[in-house]
């Protein structure tokens, strides 16, 4: 027996495989692929998140101001983008677009509408977009009238007043919400592995399958996505903290608040 | 068209699995959110630190994930357990049942978040007239707490139930015979998946429509003493 070759892995791999509950090296041996799959995961939505912010900025001006052409169409976007499941959007797009003729001839086909990458994206986008127009209405329309009224009075021009005064004040009363946005389209990212793409859920998913195991993969998925909503949280909170910085009491007291009478 | 016809049959009884998914999970959720909302608001720490790691936990993790592990995952540990200490022979868990158990478990930590604003809502002069008058705990929560707690919950409670709704559609992945599953099974084989996943939305259109209908009762009726003294 030669002791002395064998690797200091060998009684961790045995108890890995043995004893443990969970079998981590499963998961510590394919540790490269589940970054990979974070890095889909975030990249998806990252840009369905950025792609659809953009997008939500004139569609919200549009509904906060009753563009009386636009307001009605964008109205019935967002409601039925909000009003049903993103896995069945998602379905739509990726396997849904096959059965019309014209865009399997069309140009878009090849490269994009027939990759998976490519429809997980843009129903993301779509709905983000939705969520994200309807919530920034709100923190348009919660303008108070005398930032308006201040702006007119200095001679800024409409254009000017919604890129100056109204959407910057908008933008930060949006926040808090847009940070639960954020973490819903992360959580929302996972229907990406139903349509064969290895993001994180997805690589669970393909380890438990290799290996035959019931839990490991969805495991080390949760913790990853647990990372990542946390990370996501710190984020806002940090930007909350600077840009709703005038919102915060100038003197934080220390002491207990009054004692309610039991 | 003429093919969503042709398949009607399958369409309603998916559909009816959804809604009885949709059913059996927000009574599941309910009780756990009371649960998890008398936990937060209690000055036990233990229930405190619990209730607090069961909504943090949900926060971090996605549904699906969640419900995968419990379906491919919860089984096994459910019968090693059992084997281990015998106490129960061979358990197995269904799609419908882990569904509903994911689904419920994940939104009784939004409802606890629901319930406790509720609570918190009712002033604490009430609760303490209550007492005054002698009321046992039980009294105090069907004739004070529990009144009014509905009226304030009902708004967030509307929009939680909506999401659970939508988050239902999950199940076709584990393989239980809802209405996405279906009409994605009856979509590939005419080769017609847009007409048949078009149609899946419309129906979830629908039935937000319908329980808005609904939930709008309720909260009339809940609110009745309200517009009383409003009036007044």
């Amino acid at each position: 027996m030669a002791e002395e070759t064998r690797s200091i892995m060998d009684p961790i791999r045995a108890f890995s495989e043995g004893a443990s509950p969970l079998d981590f090296m499963a998961v510590l041996d394919n540790f490269d692929r589940f970054l990979m799959g974070a890095w889909v995961t975030l990249e998806l939505t990252f840009l369905a998140l950025l792609l659809g912010g953009m997008l939500s900025i004139p569609l919200a001006i549009a509904r906060a101001y009753r563009h009386p052409v636009l307001n009605g169409p964008i109205w019935c976007y967002t409601y039925f983008f909000r009003g049903t499941p993103l896995l069945v959007q998602t379905y739509l797009i990726y396997y849904g677009l096959a059965q019309f003729d014209f865009i399997r001839e069309s140009m878009l086909w090849k490269p994009i509408l027939s990759q998976a990458w490519w429809c997980a994206l843009i129903a993301f986008t779509l709905n983000t977009a939705a969520y994200t127009t309807e919530f920034l209405r709100g923190a348009i329309e919660a303008t108070p009238h005398g930032e308006v009224e201040a702006a007119k009075a200095a001679g800024m021009s409409y254009w000017t007043r919604i890129r100056r005064v109204i959407l910057p004040n908008s933008f930060r009363r949006a926040l808090p919400a847009y940070s639960n946005e954020v973490i819903f389209m992360l959580h929302g990212s996972v229907v990406a592995s139903t349509i064969t793409l290895q993001d994180i859920l997805g690589v669970g998913r393909w380890l438990n399958g290799r290996y035959y195991l019931a839990y490991e993969g969805f495991v080390a998925a949760m913790i990853l996505y647990m990372i990542l909503v946390f990370g996501i949280s710190r984020i806002f909170k940090w930007w909350e903290h600077k840009w709703l910085a005038h919102l915060r009491p100038r003197v934080e007291s220390k002491g207990e608040p009054a004692a309610v009478v039991q | 068209m003429d093919v969503l016809f042709e398949y009607r049959g399958l369409l309603w009884e998916g559909t009816v699995v959804t809604i009885q998914l949709a059913i059996v999970s927000v009574i599941l959720s309910v009780l756990l959110g009371l649960l998890g909302a008398v936990g937060k608001l209690s000055e036990n720490p233990v229930a405190q630190s619990f209730a607090g790691a069961y909504t943090t936990l949900i926060r971090g993790v996605p549904d699906l994930v969640l419900m995968l592990l419990l379906f491919y995952g919860g089984q096994q540990l459910v019968n090693d357990f059992g084997d281990a200490t015998g106490l129960w022979g061979y358990v197995e868990i269904n799609q419908f049942m882990a569904g509903s158990l994911t689904i419920g478990f994940i939104f009784g930590a939004y409802m606890t978040e629901t319930f406790r604003g509720a609570i918190l809502a009712i002033p604490r002069g009430q609760i303490e007239a209550g007492i005054a008058c002698g009321m046992s705990p039980s009294m105090l929560f069907r004739r004070i707490t529990w009144p009014q707690m509905v009226r304030y919950a009902l708004p967030s409670f509307r929009n939680n139930w909506l999401v659970l709704i939508k988050s239902t559609a999950l199940v076709s992945i584990i393989g239980l015979q809802d209405v996405v599953y279906m009409a994605f099974t009856a979509g590939r084989s005419v080769r017609q998946l847009f007409t048949f996943m078009f149609a899946v939305l419309i129906i979830y259109l629908l039935l937000t429509a319908l329980s808005e209908l609904g939930l709008r009762r309720l909260e009339i009726k809940y609110s009745a003493g309200v517009r009383q003294s409003e009036g007044a």
